[in-house]
């Protein structure tokens, strides 16, 4: 615990990663207290406050049916947390036992499941999705199918090459000659040896869905209005560039901000896992 | 070299297995489409016999066995069938929109390797310096926001605030240039009209950085990080002790091969970018494969979105072939490896 601390404290990056990600969990679970004008998630329309540069009490502005963007912006990030949290929790069992089989047992385990990961990592990752998006109807939960979809080949190969050097490895030589199951190995021998990795990939994931499941909504292929969604406020806005710059600027920012927090915990977490113990 | 030949054979072979798969897998997803393709085609005002005729016209009532049956024997013609959003056959479609999406996503990979390369080597050469952080921070940054929000940020600040781009489109209007390779940067030289190449760059420049930002940061750290690792090896310390400049130390010791991990991440950039084009295209009304891609795909056209997957993953492996290729000529392992092995 020590060496956590001594860790963050000693790079700046990595204390503006923890604090970030803090500050955007934070408004997403409190997000009814924090948002000023709550029902603004909603359809509420206001044509006497619409397009409102940011002031006050809008700070950052109001959309075109004059709904605040700072309060819509926290419910987006709660969206998208669930969301993330929700493809990582299907994608990474899917991906690390098909890794784990075709590592472990070779052969034609291992054409089968690798040539299939093959397939589905040689479709570019959005155009996947998309096209899944585009049989499926635009709702939440299909976003989150067509995303898991895109997702689980990456730990999938992660695992795979993790288990093939520990597959060499003299505990599982041991365990074999003990007569140990391949479950057995499989799951309680080696995928333990796979959790530092696979925890740091999920970290810096949680951000990089957040960004695929941002660009299908840009396209509009995700989440659908009036739900709030990051992706969907930037290509709103991007029709009335310049003047009213704040209805793309701040849910890009918002974006960023929370991707770019996740890759800095993330790389922290490598350091604090990988190297050293 | 004949090694490398044969395992360009190889790969060759493996990516067109890989290429079958995928057309399997993409031509599953859409057939498990909910609703009518036919009829979302005609509209409510159909008659039964109009979405029956044309059910029957798109082969809609056979089996889907017999279905990609006659998928791969149009394909092996050279055709992907009729698309029902323009009434074009889908090889026309592509072949309008593609040249401008891969001009777009080539000269963004060309920026890419231009940019983040050299990048990686001045921050691994002055480890812990300002360039280094500076990079570091750059390529988190770079990675951290989708593409369309880097296009968003570049067109207000050199399009809008400071007027040096132009905002959208690929070329001024005033400009004539022939056809000949879809290409405009290209075309327009084979035609000598400098004037209009040099507008085409203009309007190329902030969607192709755009698009290679994320790109160039992950470049970057990686070439960083191969490079520090290379500089502790004994060779470069007998290259020292030698007395070698510093720059042929760089360049021929530390440089080449920490380029073989940095070409792996290049081939699969690419395929991001191709998939990240759609984003930057929106933004820009670049007049590629996107708003083709996306229309497709909300009227549920099955030839056309399944024509599209198929022609950008068909990219996306020549891509990686030819990075495979690059890799096994710089490669003295594999380029000098005894055929016998």
């Amino acid at each position: 615990m020590k060496r956590v601390i001594h860790i963050v404290m000693s790079r700046p990056l990595s204390i503006l990663g923890v604090g970030l990600i803090a500050l955007v969990l934070f408004s997403a679970l409190f997000a009814d207290l924090i948002a000023p004008f709550p029902e603004h998630r909603g359809t509420v329309v206001d044509f006497s406050n619409f397009n409102q540069p940011p002031g006050w009490p809008n700070i950052m502005g109001t959309d075109l049916v004059g709904r605040d963007l700072f309060s819509r912006i926290i419910y987006a990030y709660r969206l998208s947390l669930i969301l993330g949290a929700v493809v990582l929790a299907l994608a990474t069992p899917v991906g690390v036992a098909v890794g784990l089989a075709a590592g472990y047992l070779g052969g034609w385990a291992r054409f089968l499941l690798m040539r299939t990961t093959d397939v589905f990592l040689s479709i570019p990752p959005l155009v996947l999705a998309m096209s899944i998006m585009g049989v499926l109807e635009p709702t939440l939960i299909n976003g989150m199918i067509a995303v898991t979809a895109m997702w689980w080949p990456w730990y999938a190969r992660l695992v795979y090459n993790i288990t093939l050097a520990e597959r060499e490895e003299g505990y599982v030589l041991a365990a074999e000659v003990i007569g140990a199951s391949r479950t057995h190995i499989m799951f309680r021998e080696i995928l333990p040896n796979c959790f530092p990795a696979i925890l740091t990939k999920m970290t810096l994931d949680l951000g990089f869905v957040i960004l695929i499941a941002s660009s299908l909504s840009f396209l509009g292929l995700g989440v659908q209005p009036p739900t709030p969604d990051l992706g969907s406020m930037v290509a709103e806005g991007a029709r009335y560039l310049p003047d009213s710059w704040w209805l793309t600027v701040f849910p890009g920012l918002a974006i960023l901000v929370a991707v770019f927090g996740f890759n800095l915990l993330g790389d922290t977490l490598r350091d604090i896992l990988g190297s050293g113990q | 070299m004949r090694a490398v030949f044969r395992l360009l054979v190889a790969r060759l072979f493996v990516s067109l297995l890989v290429l079958a798969g995928v057309s399997v897998l993409i031509f599953a997803i859409a057939r498990v489409i909910p609703g009518d393709p036919a009829r979302i085609a005609l509209g409510p005002n159909a008659t039964h016999e109009q979405v029956a005729a044309l059910r029957g016209q798109l082969r809609l009532d056979e089996s889907i066995w017999s279905q990609y049956a006659w998928f791969v024997n149009d394909l092996s013609r050279g055709e992907l069938g009729q698309s029902l959003y323009t009434n074009r056959p889908v090889v026309k479609d592509i072949a309008q929109f593609l040249p401008a999406t891969l001009e777009l996503v080539i000269v963004a990979g060309i920026l890419m390797i231009c940019a983040g390369l050299p990048l990686g080597m001045l921050a691994a050469k002055y480890r812990g310096g300002v360039i280094d952080n500076v990079v570091r921070l750059l390529s988190l940054l770079g990675v951290s926001a989708p593409s369309f929000v880097w296009a968003v940020i570049l067109m207000l600040l050199f399009a809008f605030y400071l007027p040096l781009f132009p905002i959208a489109g690929r070329i001024d209007t005033a400009f004539e240039v022939p056809g000949v390779t879809g290409f405009l940067l290209v075309d327009s030289l084979l035609d000598g009209q400098v004037a209009a190449f040099a507008d085409a760059l203009r309007h190329i420049a902030l969607p192709a950085l755009a698009l290679a930002l994320s790109g160039i940061g992950q470049a970057a750290r990686l070439t960083r990080a191969n490079m520090v690792e290379t500089y502790d090896r004994p060779y470069v310390e007998m290259a020292r002790s030698y007395g070698f400049p510093e720059w042929r130390i760089a360049r021929s010791y530390a440089f080449k091969p920490s380029l073989i991990p940095s070409l792996t991440i290049i081939g699969l950039d690419f395929a991001a970018m191709l998939g990240n084009a759609f984003l930057v295209e929106a933004i820009f009304a670049w007049p590629g494969l996107s708003r083709y891609g996306v229309a497709v795909i909300l009227r549920k056209d099955l030839n056309a979105i399944v024509g599209t997957v198929l022609i950008i993953s068909a990219a996306f492996l020549i891509a990686n072939l030819i990075v495979d290729l690059l890799i096994a000529l710089i490669n003295p392992r594999i380029r000098h490896s005894r055929d016998a092995s």
